[in-house]
């Protein structure tokens, strides 16, 4: 085979099974080559890539054209203007001519701890002395790149240049790397913008429709409500709700017929219901559209919107104040042009319309958590939203600049931009930085402030930094008790994981991809709206009608992006020659068309974040696919995006989904069908898709692998050497799983694995199994079973201070007699720790000394002492660990930075968690010696016994199944048995057969015997070879004790937490059995004596602290007495009488003394 | 007079039963008192008379052999101790003077511990004893002597291949050592070694193509190693055995005959070789009550070698089979099959466990006399 070196050979294979060239096609068993096909231009980390490049090629550019112009107030004659922007490939920041090379590498940026950014270039035009000056390529910031996006140096390199720049051609790319973290913007799961939401309010049993409308300047959500019989109109810059004919009248030019017809059509349904509301203008007094606007101006809130400048004085009439807020603020997306406000009376009257129909039929609500109601956010969309807001700063901030300059009275230059340009832009990279590092994303004109946007990449294995990729976030309130926004939705199936959610607080919340999802960029409307005219079917501009004919029966309204556009009366041909259009590529594959019969409306969508997948179109009861397409993918002379323009396959959003009849087999095709379905273990995701058999696996237990196998340690990547991570985990002996799905093919699952195949026997063996516990056998271990490697990184940088000083690296400390002490053993002469060398705890790795003088100046006589102080990094941790690298190099900021790693190689021991592909964890129990362990006939023992108690309640059939599979394909020595796809048929009895074949038993149950007594057991035992996973959580990182040790220094309380080698809290409810039992000194010692109890003098005269048997207070001696009281409490009563409240302490003997009684 | 079991119910006893579901009869009841009125004490003339050993296969490295007329303890415990006592000579200590390779310096000892090694038996087994790690934790120093530990060392860099092919890919010819073998572990004897180990019978890998490690130009592997005697039961890298196991011979009977296409299809639920068919005899189908009346010609199935059958219970699968055979094992035929990792001969481990056997039951002995006293 040629191995083609482009990272995706193993999807450029698309024939599995061993099927060769020559071998017959059929379109029913291969058509899902198409998604290998697939997933080579779209699919899982694509969309944030593609995101990202829309981004920096389009949008950006279309930013800066909107803000692009600046004047100045002072001089006039003075302009400047942002002709073109770009953005460079990554370099470091530390630039500089001299260098040959400033382009920098991924790798280089995570071990330096740096920011992989591009520069930012601008053209400028500005005036000077009545000339045009053009200036190019004049640096304006820096931007975070995201790996392998078009401006990456990554992108497009093949696996040999990847190793070259040490790193894995496997990774999935997608995230950022500022100040050395990878860090991965979320997906964010939104309510779709721009659209009409109608929902009905079960306790007021009122109907509202909201828009949020959403531009470049402003968002803002506008109500529709009928409440009490009567609409009307709410919005933010409004101080009170105003009848919606008031709105209506305002718009202006209609009569009150015009109103009716344009809201209800001919229906009298709705004209009755709506005839109240004409009733509320007159009653305001408003009949004309001056009255209207009156009303309307005098209820806008003062102020208005924000930055309003200064000159134009907020002193408008309330007409113009009512104008404006209906031509810019109140539904912001339907643009006003030449004060036309017709488009914007449809609007108004169409959420009116829905208003009214939802309160005769409640059906006719929307439905908040249908996925075709929301839009996902993506890197690229955030990163706009952030950088139009800093754009738009730099420019009042350039301007500030320029009006500084101009207000000089007699200045001796003109005025240069360029560097204030370079200058103000330093605050764009800043701003850029630190939203991506802190996940902090304000943006100011939209009000927004959003936490927890980014997070540090995953690094714990291969699956978990690629189910971080396809995470989708919610920003639903994860504390709010409703039930809606969590449940699966049924128009989730094949575009998010139906399976990978987390358990908790935020189930069903935060949500996956599908394998074969892709979200939307935004296609530009207006190429859209050409050929909506020009796919015939008698559609007109909706400018031209009135209301009456809006409304007649059978006439649709065609909205392009929620917005009414244009009227058909043949919706159907409109539908179906516009999707000819489409399929024949003339217009964009991602713009959706849906009709709704209920609205009698036509919804084209061209806008970004829709969540959308392919199908394969069937024509007249036929599927387009053909075996000649697999064909000549086989061959690859063809690739996904031509089967998209000829007519083969179309990509179809939620929405335009709901008029489809789809079949899921070929079989199940009639004349209605209109698509097929690709594959149908796409409805699963990446993480899902690992698992084999799921579709005979209880759901939960599915869901729960989700989880785990993001903890599960294998092996990170193919660099996973070459990184200094916080921390990282290996396997030693990672093995591709015996029984293995497409899916796991497809992510590569099987070249970066995180388990290993045990041969389990389900069985009882020696009651440490009980509750989950495994059994495992120590020859296994002995024999790197499990084994596992936990690096762990120690850094340190060295900073220089104001007045010239720096840290230093000290040297190895000596006793008297010449000889290093032990606690400097590890180091070598220049101060770091031996690579190779076994630390303990206690040793120091790094020897840094501060100096103590840090403030003073240097000048004169200010110097401090020349004293160092030591600041080294010591290893910590009980258990001995090898010194791995040690690695020298300077940060962005020319500061020395140090970092040493550190690693442990582990043998499972006692309590280390494992767990197989189908949520079964379990911690081992006990580690049996070989010859303990039943043995079957041929000699095989197992490595892990299971308890059969894990099966029946969880009804994880998928495990029997795999465990069958594996065996068969082991014995059989064929590899291609060990597929165990979802909602693919599998031949068990052929299994079976194999395993009859060479001589076990049909059911995978073998006659063993016991290691023990040595005689057989009594039950035959279902064995085989099951995937198992080491999962983080190791005892070894968690087993604490404590005798005596630190304590707290307020409180004199024994430390809380493993890390500060803390107490074991007796906590309330343990003191209330104490208590209860009536246990009085045990807890006595609990509470006071191991813990806080300290001696205080109390004088009884005065009920005060004394000191030393005197009493400060009475100045006696007389009446002090001694007692033992926690700390605590002494610190409370003294904290009070620091705030002057009283305390006395009143003392009673309760075992008076016989004498004194 | 204790009573006399007849040699049917003694046969019955002998056998464990191996039903669809479940496998009875699994332990030995020939033991005093259990049967009321038989005497079953031990009588070592009667277990002289019965035991038996027949080898099926001796080769060096796998070993067959039939133990029969034993109780299954006995067995278990040579099997135990095969697995578990029995000494061999592994890497223990590894002294690492310089490793550059990609593969850490735990991970490249703990795969060099697991490598097999042989050597002359006479110095393995007899000239070289044990070395104890002193307990107190002190110094090693002055503990390793010429019998009790064996010095090797690897030695390893890769280097660019000058006559390689321009556009060769392979590593292995493009780099000198690029790949470490067990081959490249280099046996270092010193003072009496070189007597027992020189050689046929110097210290080696018992298979030289054990892969150790992958190197790359500049790397380097630079190590020497203390081999120590050790049992399996402390590091499995110790077991003279990659298994030792046994079954127990199976016993198919025919209680009723098989004929025709259920005698094809019966056979094929075994194995080959371990169900005959033959045309049934004028003589068989002229016996009366034998089953075969009037079925001369016709294929009969007969059981021809159980050993072979791997107990699959694959014809208790089918309905027409259920009455018609019964499966089962003899509880006292132990098929042993012993794979030596190459230290030991295959038979010699047998025959070790034995003494070591012997070694233990005589320091119990010395217990039990103490007890009693």
């Amino acid at each position: 085979m040629v191995a083609i070196d482009d990272g995706f050979e193993a999807l450029l294979e698309p024939f599995y099974n061993g099927k060769k060239l020559t071998d017959p096609i059929s379109t029913k068993e291969d058509k899902y080559q198409l998604l290998p096909a697939f997933l080579k231009v779209k699919g899982l980390v694509k969309q944030h890539i593609d995101s990202y490049n829309f981004f920096v090629n389009t949008e950006l550019k279309e930013i800066v054209k909107a803000n692009r112009f600046i004047k100045s107030d002072q001089e006039e004659k003075f302009w400047l203007e942002f002709t073109d922007i770009r953005v460079g490939t990554p370099t470091r920041n530390d630039y500089s001519d001299i260098k040959t090379r400033n382009d920098v590498t991924p790798m280089e940026c995570r071990l330096r701890d740096m920011t992989y950014a591009a520069p930012v270039v601008v053209d400028i035009v500005y005036s000077r002395d009545r000339k045009k000056i053009i200036r190019k390529d004049i640096p304006l910031c820096r931007i975070p790149v995201m790996l392998k996006s078009a401006k990456c140096c990554l992108n497009s390199a093949t696996n040999a240049e990847m190793e070259i720049m040490n790193e894995c051609p496997l990774d999935p790319g997608g995230y950022f790397i500022i100040g050395g973290t990878e860090k991965v913007i979320l997906i964010q799961e939104q309510l779709s913008k721009n659209r009409v939401i109608v929902e009905a309010d079960e306790k007021t049993r009122g109907v509202s429709a909201s828009v949020t409308s959403s531009t470049h300047e402003r968002k803002s959500k506008t109500y529709v409500v009928l409440k009490k019989d009567r609409i009307i109109m709410q919005h933010n810059v409004l101080v009170e709700a105003i009848p919606i004919v008031i709105v209506l009248k305002a718009l202006g030019g209609m009569s009150d017929y015009e109103i009716m017809e344009l809201v209800a059509g001919g229906d009298a349904r709705y004209q009755d219901d709506f005839l109240i509301n004409f009733d509320e203008a007159t009653k305001a007094g408003v009949y004309t559209q001056q009255q209207a606007l009156e009303y309307i101006g005098t209820r806008v809130k003062m102020g208005g919107p924000k930055n309003r400048p200064f000159n134009m004085s907020s002193r408008r009439s309330p007409v113009e104040e009512g104008l404006d807020a209906l031509a810019n603020i109140i539904i912001a997306h339907v643009t006003i042009e030449g004060l036309d406000f017709y488009p914007k009376a449809i609007y108004i009257a169409m959420m009116v319309r829905r208003v009214l129909m939802a309160s005769h039929n409640p059906k006719l609500v929307d439905d908040r958590d249908f996925v075709g109601n929301k839009r996902l956010e993506l890197a690229g969309q955030l990163l706009s939203l952030l950088f139009e807001d800093l754009f738009k700063m730099f420019v009042s901030s350039l301007k500030g600049n320029m009006e500084h300059f101009f207000k000089k009275p007699n200045r001796t230059s003109t005025y240069d931009p360029v560097g204030p340009i370079s200058g103000q832009g330093a605050y764009i990279t800043m701003g850029l930085n630190r939203a991506i590092q802190s996940g902090n994303w304000t943006v100011k004109r939209f009000n927004m402030n959003r936490a927890g946007v980014t997070h540090v990449l995953s690094r714990l294995s291969y699956i978990a930094a690629l189910g971080m990729m396809t995470r989708i976030s919610s920003q639903f309130e994860k504390t709010r008790k409703v039930s809606g926004p969590r449940a699966l939705q049924p128009s989730q199936w094949g575009m998010l994981c139906t399976s990978d959610t987390p358990e908790g607080e935020a189930c069903g919340l935060v949500k996956n991809l599908a394998l074969m999802t892709h979200i939307t960029t935004m296609v530009e409307e207006a190429a859209v709206k050409r050929w909506v005219f020009s796919v015939g079917a008698g559609v007109e501009i909706l400018r031209n009608f009135s209301g009456t004919e809006m409304h007649k029966p059978g006439s649709y309204i065609i909205h392009v992006n929620g917005t009414p556009y244009a009227l058909t009366r043949y919706p159907k041909r409109f539908a179906h020659n516009f999707r000819k259009m489409r399929r024949k590529g003339f217009i964009n594959p991602f713009v959706s068309i849906n009709l709704s019969e209920h609205f009698s409306s036509v919804h084209i969508a061209t806008d970004e974040g829709r969540i959308c997948r392919p199908y394969i179109i069937v024509k007249d009861g036929k599927s387009m696919l053909k075996p000649e397409h697999l064909r000549l993918l086989q061959l690859g002379k063809a690739s996904f995006d031509s089967f998209l323009v000829n007519g083969v396959v179309e990509y179809l959003d939620v929405n335009e989904e709901q008029d489809t009849l789809v079949a899921l087999y070929e079989t199940d095709i009639t004349q209605k069908t209109t698509h097929l379905e690709i594959e149908p273990f796409t409805i699963l995701g990446a993480v899902a898709g690992l698992i084999p058999f799921p579709h005979h696996n209880q759901s939960p237990r599915n869901t729960y692998q989700c989880a785990m196998g993001k903890q599960a340690i294998g092996a990170i990547a193919y660099n996973q050497l070459n990184r200094i991570d916080t921390l990282l985990y290996t396997l030693v002996y990672p093995q591709r799983p015996m029984v293995i799905t497409k899916t796991i093919q497809l992510v590569h699952y099987d070249k970066l694995p995180a388990g290993q195949n045990a041969t389990v026997a389900v069985m009882s063996y020696s009651g440490y199994d009980i509750e989950d516990a495994l059994v495992l056998n120590k020859a296994s271990c002995d024999r790197g079973f499990g084994r596992c490697q936990v690096f762990r990184k120690y850094a340190a940088e060295l900073q220089k201070y104001p007045n010239g000083r720096r840290d230093r690296i000290g040297g190895k400390e000596k006793n008297e007699d010449g000889t290093v002490i032990a606690k400097h053993a590890a180091l070598d002469d220049d101060g770091l720790a031996i690579v190779g060398y076994q630390i303990h705890s206690g040793e120091t790795m790094i020897k840094k000394e501060t100096p103590i003088d840090q403030s003073s100046t240097g000048i004169g006589t200010d110097r401090g002492p020349d004293e160092f102080r030591d600041a080294s990094t010591n290893y910590r941790i009980a258990d001995p660990a090898y010194i791995d690298k040690v690695f020298v190099s300077n940060t962005e900021k020319d500061s020395a930075i140090i970092k040493v790693q550190t690693r442990q190689t582990r043998r499972p021991e006692l309590g280390d968690k494992f767990s197989s592909r189908h949520g079964q964890k379990g911690v081992v129990g006990i580690i049996v010696e070989q010859e303990d362990l039943p043995f079957s006939d041929a000699g095989v023992v197992p490595d892990i016994i299971m308890n059969p108690h894990g099966f029946p309640s969880r009804m994880t059939v998928g495990k029997l199944f795999e465990c069958l599979t594996g065996k068969a394909s082991v014995v059989h020595g064929r590899r291609d048995y060990g597929f165990g796809d979802a909602f693919r048929s599998h031949p068990v009895e052929e299994m079976g057969k194999v395993l009859i074949d060479h001589g076990f038993s049909w059911e995978g149950k073998d006659y063993l015997t016991s290691g023990i007594t040595g005689e057989p057991h009594e039950a035959y035992i279902y064995n085989g070879p099951i995937y198992y996973q080491r999962l983080k959580h190791m005892v070894q990182d968690k087993m604490h004790s404590r005798s005596r040790g630190p304590r707290a220094i307020l409180t004199r309380q024994p430390t809380e937490g493993r890390s500060r080698d803390g107490g074991l809290r007796l906590g309330e409810m343990e003191r209330d059995c104490l208590i209860a039992y009536g246990a009085s000194q045990l807890l006595l010692e609990r509470l006071m004596i191991s813990s806080d109890g300290t001696e205080v003098d109390i004088c009884q005269q005065c009920g005060l602290f004394g000191y030393k048997g005197y009493c400060q207070t009475c100045k006696s001696t007389s009446q002090v007495t001694q007692m033992t009281m926690p700390y605590a409490a002494k610190l409370l009563v003294q904290e009070l009488i620091s705030m002057n409240v009283g305390v006395r302490l009143q003392l009673e003997d309760e075992f008076p003394h016989p004498q004194h009684a | 007079m204790p009573r006399k079991p007849s040699q049917a119910e003694l046969e019955q006893r002998n056998i464990v039963g191996i039903e669809a579901e479940v496998v009875t009869n699994v332990t030995s009841t020939d033991y005093p008192l259990n049967y009321p009125g038989e005497d079953h004490s031990w009588d070592i003339d009667q277990f002289r008379d019965n035991l038996r050993i027949k080898f099926h296969q001796n080769d060096p490295l796998e070993a067959s052999f039939s133990l029969i007329g034993v109780d299954a303890s006995i067995a278990n415990a040579f099997r135990r101790i095969m697995i578990a006592d029995i000494p061999t000579l592994a890497v223990e200590t590894v002294f690492i003077n310089n490793n550059t390779s990609v593969i850490q310096d735990e991970v490249l000892s703990h795969r060099l511990g697991l490598i097999p090694f042989r050597g002359g038996r006479d110095g393995l087994h007899k000239f070289l004893k044990w070395w104890k790690k002193p307990t107190d934790g002190s110094s090693t120093e002055g503990t390793h002597f010429d019998y009790n530990t064996v010095l090797l060392s690897l030695n390893v860099a890769c280097t660019h291949n000058e006559n390689a092919d321009e556009d060769e890919t392979d590593p292995t010819k493009l780099y000198n050592h690029a790949h470490v073998y067990a081959k490249d572990i280099v046996y270092e004897p010193i003072g009496r070694q070189t007597k027992y180990f020189s050689g046929e019978d110097a210290i080696a890998p018992v298979n030289p193509d054990i892969l150790i490690a992958k190197l790359r130009p500049g790397q380097e592997i630079d190590l020497t190693m203390h081999m120590y005697k050790g049992v399996g039961s402390d590091h499995a890298k110790f077991s003279p055995v990659a298994t030792a196991s046994y079954r127990l011979l199976p016993t198919i009977t025919l209680l009723q005959p098989i004929l025709g296409n259920d005698a094809k299809k019966f056979a094929k639920c075994f194995p080959p070789g371990v169900i005959g068919l033959e045309t049934v005899t004028r003589k068989e189908a002229a016996k009366k009550g034998s089953g075969y009346e009037g079925h001369e010609g016709e294929l009969k199935a007969v059981v021809k070698d159980t050993m072979k059958d791997t107990v699959s219970r694959e014809c208790l699968r089918h309905a027409e089979f259920k009455d018609t055979v019964k499966l089962g094992r003899r509880r006292d035929h132990f098929i042993f099959s012993i794979e030596s990792t190459g230290q030991w001969d295959s038979d010699a481990i047998f025959l070790e466990s034995i003494a070591h056997m012997k070694e233990k039951c005589r320091r119990l002995e010395v217990q039990v006399v103490n007890m009693v006293r």
